[in-house]
């Protein structure tokens, strides 16, 4: 494994290989050790979860960071390309974690320089390591990651998060539920790749009745970014809100994940159940990025 | 309509059964400029109604030749003509993967934003009547079907 540029990359081995590195680095079995070494953070997108998780996990095994937070005060506006860009920062630093909002800029990245490259979201296409920490969620709260019947629900065309998801959990005999607005359905190619591997997955518009069914609900904010018309937005935010009515019935086992931020899809009241997970979830972040960042730069040694 | 009269060649190829108005398409993509060409636009055709015909005197057609037309001209029968008799037939298949030749319909991908040729795989012809073949961009992950993305000439 020289990068992560996409889940489709992923084979089930080398992800379950991560996560198992990942809780063993979490419960202290083992520390890697990445002192001299230096990641570049390049974020042409803001983030702050994400940029602030990588740089945690890179320090925390005494490794170092160059941090970059958005294209202004950059190359990148005095029209440099991004692949000069890259290959500039290429020669300092040992690694490169890029988050932009052109999709396939992770790939390219990946193909223009020579260090390894982790995907850090690239637009509406993917966002790997959002993945794999929400895999580690699904497996520390459930204890596998095989045969569970998850739902996905809010945006699923346009959430990265959810499309890394889906891809990932696939290989694992899941049995999924979408429930999103009708215009919000996930794209038909993610469809057409579940039916081609035999994967059962049902579309629906409502959650209720749904969650006594459930292992996982994995809830996504509708994204006010992604829309051109704002009248659009206002017709579908807030159209989902899990409540402690819409866990009614729920399996005591069953965990709401989220990947954050939300702004009203979860109801506050949900925090106190037994069901939230969210926050622990970003928390996961650490172990998962350390576990990664850990893999990727043993094997450019 | 009657058969149109054109002459037949003594060596080259011909490429029949080009859907119609896509020849031109057809020849920028192979690109003889050099060798004369006799090109039938809208031609009757039984199978198809209408169709396109190109005639390439003293120019073989490779394979890797005719399967970059494919996925312009998917049912293209193309013959290899020696002596005014057809030597060889071609029967043309879709590449697995596809370089530069199609633009990403995608605005957002990094493939219309920064100097990279684009790189599409190929899928198999989507369940239905009239099935299309899909194209997957490498770098943004989309899924187009064939007729949905513009072919660079």
């Amino acid at each position: 494994m020289k990068n992560l540029i996409s889940m489709r990359d992923l084979a089930p081995q080398e992800t379950l290989a991560l996560l198992q590195l990942a809780e063993d680095i979490e419960a202290k079995r083992v520390r890697p050790d990445l002192s001299g070494r230096l990641a570049a953070l390049l974020f042409f997108e803001p983030s702050t979860r994400t940029h602030f998780s990588f740089d945690t996990a890179m320090k925390r095994l005494g490794g170092q960071t160059l941090s970059m937070s958005g294209s202004g005060g950059t190359s990148a506006q005095k029209g440099e390309s991004l692949a000069d860009t890259l290959k500039t920062i290429s020669m300092y630093a040992d690694l490169i974690v890029i988050r932009s909002a052109i999709e396939g800029a992770a790939r390219y990245a990946a193909e223009v320089i020579d260090i390894p490259v982790i995907n850090a979201g690239d637009g509406a296409n993917q966002h790997p390591t959002q993945a794999l920490l929400d895999l580690y969620s699904i497996r520390k709260t459930q204890g596998r990651l095989e045969d569970l019947s998850i739902a996905l629900v809010g945006d699923l065309k346009f959430g990265r998060t959810a499309h890394s998801l889906v891809q990932a959990l696939a290989r694992f005999r899941p049995r999924f539920s979408f429930v999103s607005p009708e215009h919000l359905g996930m794209p038909y190619y993610i469809l057409e790749d579940l039916q081609a591997a035999g994967v059962s997955y049902r579309q629906l518009t409502s959650l209720d009745g749904l969650a006594c069914e459930l292992d996982v609900m994995y809830v996504t904010r509708i994204q006010r970014e992604r829309f051109a018309d704002p009248e659009e937005y206002e017709k579908v935010k807030g159209c989902y809100v899990v409540n402690r009515a819409t866990l009614a019935g729920a399996r005591e086992s069953m965990r709401v994940l989220h990947p954050l931020p939300r702004v009203n899809e979860i109801a506050a009241e949900v925090d106190t159940t037994r069901h939230a997970y969210y926050f622990q979830q970003a928390h996961n972040g650490v172990p998962v990025r350390q576990a990664l960042l850990a893999t990727l730069l043993e094997a450019a040694e | 309509m009657k058969e149109m009269k054109v002459d037949a060649i003594r060596n080259g190829t011909v490429i029949d059964h080009i859907p119609a108005g896509k020849s031109w398409q057809v020849t920028e993509i192979l690109k003889i400029h050099g060798a004369p060409l006799l090109v039938g636009v809208n031609l009757s055709s039984r199978k198809f109604g209408r169709k396109d015909l190109i005639k390439i005197e003293d120019h073989e057609l490779s394979l890797a030749e005719a399967n970059s037309i494919a996925l312009i001209a998917p049912q293209a029968s193309i013959s290899i003509i020696r002596e005014f008799e057809i030597a060889e037939k071609i029967t043309v298949t879709i590449p697995s993967e596809i370089v530069e030749l199609i633009v990403c319909p995608n605005p957002n991908c990094v493939t219309n934003s920064e100097p990279v040729l684009t790189r599409f795989a190929t899928g198999g012809p989507s369940p239905g009547p009239g099935g299309s073949v899909s194209v997957s961009c490498t770098y943004c992950e989309k899924r187009y079907r064939v007729e949905d993305v513009r072919i660079r000439v």
